[in-house]
């Protein structure tokens, strides 16, 4: 049993740590959020040149094999710095469906290219009826006698706008909610027949609304086997869960240190807030709350390292419930014990606020995952 | 990063099942399983069971009797422990004394107690809390007279759990009155024998007598019986409070309950299914299970960091608050479980069990209010949980 990390993960911990300090101030994070494409083109080659993209990747790709424990601490710090980039979308989830299900050819062009920050990719999965099922898939991908055509609506799906690809998944057979026939398909952005509507998320991300009128795909366009996409789904959806919980314990971190060191210099009645036994001991439960949600972050990835599917299930929803309830312990906390200036849209605790509320609602919220934790062997 | 144990430790693991199958006594397992009260003998029986083995003092130096386990080993035995509801052991004497006597104390009060502690031999009481000194413990107003070769105590010490067996009581009374109120205590070794002592019970909210009040009247105490400095015994007593920190969240017990939990609601049907597939009730359920996983992975890293040679004092509070109101929230489920049947109260039941009465309605019922209202004592005791986020709010936050 060993908990600390590798030197060559400490290593990781500290480029990236240098990395927010010297690009990633939160002024230039707004300005980045607010601006063009959304993120910084340069700062997605930074990553590249850093090695980040190639995290979770196998080395005959290009990767570096660091696996779930190397994406917590990556995703730790895309946290702490509320990082635009589109990580998540590129590496997490259509790096991972592709490393996990494509044929080897596929991986051979696709991942060396991601790795390298060359190739950016979108996953689109969500649909209007869907909410966090995610068997209930409606677009349909039609078999021809050289092609499939795919018809239906995506929603949500985030940084659609700048990725050269998208992975979509389609039913090719069954209905609504089987979790059987539903298929993974690899759509050049600029098919005929996609339109695009693209959006701000409330968190300062982008994401897009999809259309897709018999976009013609070639047989090869397919990912994974035919009919038999949703276990591969389902576990890249829980490695990102296990993901995010590891952004919620950066964005948590924040929150927590910023309303302590807020209520050391805050004086009111002339004294600083933090001599109020009362707020002393809410910032005592949204360090608890960080200590807690860290550990179950941390037992998430390594479930979903080497645990058995069962593990990983039981693992990444008890990450996911506590991140949900930190949204109240931490997220609402940290704003009252701000004050006026915390509903401000100047001061990056609201910023940090409302990405760990938004959190919640991915990959299935905290009743989801409750209701999936007790419903798991 | 991993979970697993290695071979050794997995080895260590086997060694201490086996011995526990071989010699935990079925009777105590079934007590403890069932929630019914311990008495004296049953502590005794057990920890001379474990002192026969060597196994009774793991967190004492080896050369005292200790074990010289790792700390993996140690959680590893808590586990196991755990695992077939061992008692948890009397730690006034094994827990708190000998290391303040191994640490604080002299040639001669090593020789004089350690050994009779390690043997179960003398039972050893905690006398901290007064009446008018609780979460202020610094307060307390117990006196005692320096008379050259003695001191003469005067006050009166409460919430003393098994006081009535005990032959020894470890105590901080004052020496001196000074400017601030932690200066002029002293740690002084009580003969409860001794003229001058009176002993009343507290019944408890659970109808049953654990904690007493102590009133020391003129009491003589030989002064070599004062452990370390004369009016520097609260930098003991906070010391005390270091030792054990990673057991201080109880995590296999709690396991080991939320089990019962299952069990028991399995048994219970609620519009016409078992309670537990109930998606209300066991939401509820899984709720503390999560907040459990969560600390029991707070401890894994705790040893994980003491094992990498780093400190570890600033989490022990968070684990004292967080393993008690998951103890807390499963005696309240446990409780709710029995539906109509956690009312029927008998206080011989809670005792001795069933014997060969038949039960009123399910068997374990009997005791799970009673130790769902016991056990809100545990966020009191050992530092009230305010007093443990005040320490978190200093001491971490730097507030």
């Amino acid at each position: 049993m060993n908990l600390e990390f590798t030197e060559e993960q400490v290593l990781l911990q500290d480029t990236l740590n240098r990395f927010l300090q010297n690009d990633y101030t939160f002024e230039q994070r707004q300005k980045l959020s607010q601006q063009g494409i959304g993120y910084s083109e340069q700062n997605w080659q930074t990553m590249a040149e850093m090695g980040l993209l190639g995290i979770p990747f196998e080395e005959e790709y290009g990767g570096f094999d660091f696996g779930a424990t190397g994406l917590m601490i990556v995703m730790e710090t895309i946290g702490k710095g509320l990082v635009v980039e589109p990580y998540l979308a590129t590496v997490v989830l259509a790096g991972q469906l592709i490393q996990n299900a494509s044929s080897e050819a596929q991986k051979q062009t696709l991942l060396p290219q991601l790795i390298e920050g060359n190739l950016k990719l979108a996953f689109a999965y969500v649909e209007r009826q869907s909410r966090y099922d995610l068997s209930s898939v409606t677009v349909t991908a039609e078999k021809h006698a050289s092609s499939f055509s795919l018809t239906g609506k995506k929603s949500v799906v985030f940084n659609a706008e700048t990725a050269d690809k998208i992975i979509v998944s389609a039913r090719t057979s069954g209905n609504d909610g089987d979790k059987e026939g539903i298929s993974l398909f690899l759509l050049d952005k600029d098919s005929t027949g996609i339109t695009m509507r693209h959006y701000h998320t409330v968190d300062g991300l982008r994401a897009s609304e999809l259309s897709f009128e018999q976009v013609e795909i070639g047989l090869d366009a397919l990912v994974g086997e035919l009919d038999n996409a949703f276990p591969v789904i389902e576990s890249v959806i829980d490695s990102a869960s296990a993901a995010i919980c590891a952004e919620g314990v950066g964005v948590i971190s924040q929150l927590r240190e910023r309303t302590v060191e807020y209520l050391k210099i805050r004086k009111q009645f002339s004294q600083p807030l933090g001599h109020f036994q009362v707020l002393q001991h809410r910032a005592v439960d949204m360090f608890m709350a960080e200590e807690q949600m860290r550990s179950l972050a941390y037992l998430a990835s390594i479930r979903m390292e080497g645990g058995t599917r069962s593990e990983q299930i039981k693992a990444v929803s008890a990450a996911k419930v506590y991140l949900g309830e930190a949204r109240t312990v931490v997220g609402e906390q940290a704003v009252q014990l701000h004050g006026g200036i915390g509903v401000t849209d100047e001061l990056d605790v609201a910023h940090y606020y409302k990405r760990l509320t938004m959190l919640n609602n991915l990959f299935g919220d905290r009743d989801f995952h409750l209701q999936r934790f007790s419903q798991s062997e | 990063m991993d979970l697993d144990y290695t071979s050794e430790e997995k080895a260590f693991q086997q060694e201490v099942r086996t011995f526990l199958k071989n010699n935990y006594p079925k009777n105590l397992q079934d007590k403890v399983a069932k929630g019914v009260a311990l008495k004296k003998e049953d502590y005794v029986l057990w920890q001379k069971i474990l002192y026969d083995k060597g196994w009774i003092a793991p967190s004492w130096p080896v050369e005292y009797g200790g074990t010289g386990w790792t700390p993996t080993q140690k959680y590893i035995f808590e586990e196991e422990c755990g695992v077939v509801n061992c008692l948890r052991l009397t730690s006034f004497g094994l827990v708190m004394i000998a290391p303040i006597l191994i640490k604080y104390g002299s040639e001669e009060q090593k020789q004089k107690y350690l050994p009779d502690i390690l043997s179960s031999d003398t039972w050893w009481a905690q006398g901290y809390s007064e009446p008018n000194a609780g979460s202020d413990l610094a307060s307390l107003q117990t006196r005692a007279e320096n008379r050259g070769d003695h001191y003469i105590i005067n006050g009166s010490k409460t919430w003393t759990t098994h006081g009535h067996y005990a032959d020894m009581m470890f105590a901080l009374v004052r020496t001196s009155k000074e400017d601030k109120k932690q200066k002029g205590i002293s740690f002084l070794l009580i003969d409860m024998t001794s003229p001058g002592i009176s002993i009343e019970p507290i019944i408890t909210i659970d109808g049953l007598h654990v904690v007493n009040q102590i009133f020391l009247d003129n009491v003589k105490v030989p002064v070599e019986n004062l452990v370390g400095v004369e009016g520097e015994g609260w930098v003991i007593a906070k010391n005390l409070l270091q030792h054990e920190r990673t057991n201080i969240a109880q995590v296999p017990r709690s396991k080991k309950q939320i089990e019962r939990l299952k069990l028991l609601s399995a048994k219970e049907m609620h519009n016409g299914k078992p309670l537990l597939e109930d998606s209300f009730f066991s939401a509820k359920i899984a709720a503390v299970e999560i907040e459990l996983l969560a600390l029991e992975m707070t401890c894994l890293r705790t040893l994980s960091k003491i094992s990498a040679g780093a400190a570890s004092d600033s989490i022990s509070s968070l684990l004292k608050i967080k393993g008690t109101e998951v103890q807390q929230k499963i005696t309240a489920l446990l409780m709710e479980a029995m539906g109509y049947f956690s009312l029927p109260y008998f206080k011989d039941v809670l005792i001795d069990g069933w014997q060969d009465e038949v039960p009123v309605g399910p068997e374990e019922a009997a005791c799970l209010a009673p130790h769902y209202f016991d056990w809100r004592k545990t966020s009191i005791y050992g530092g009230s949980n305010e007093i443990q986020k005040n320490i978190i709010a200093k001491a971490v936050l730097g507030l």
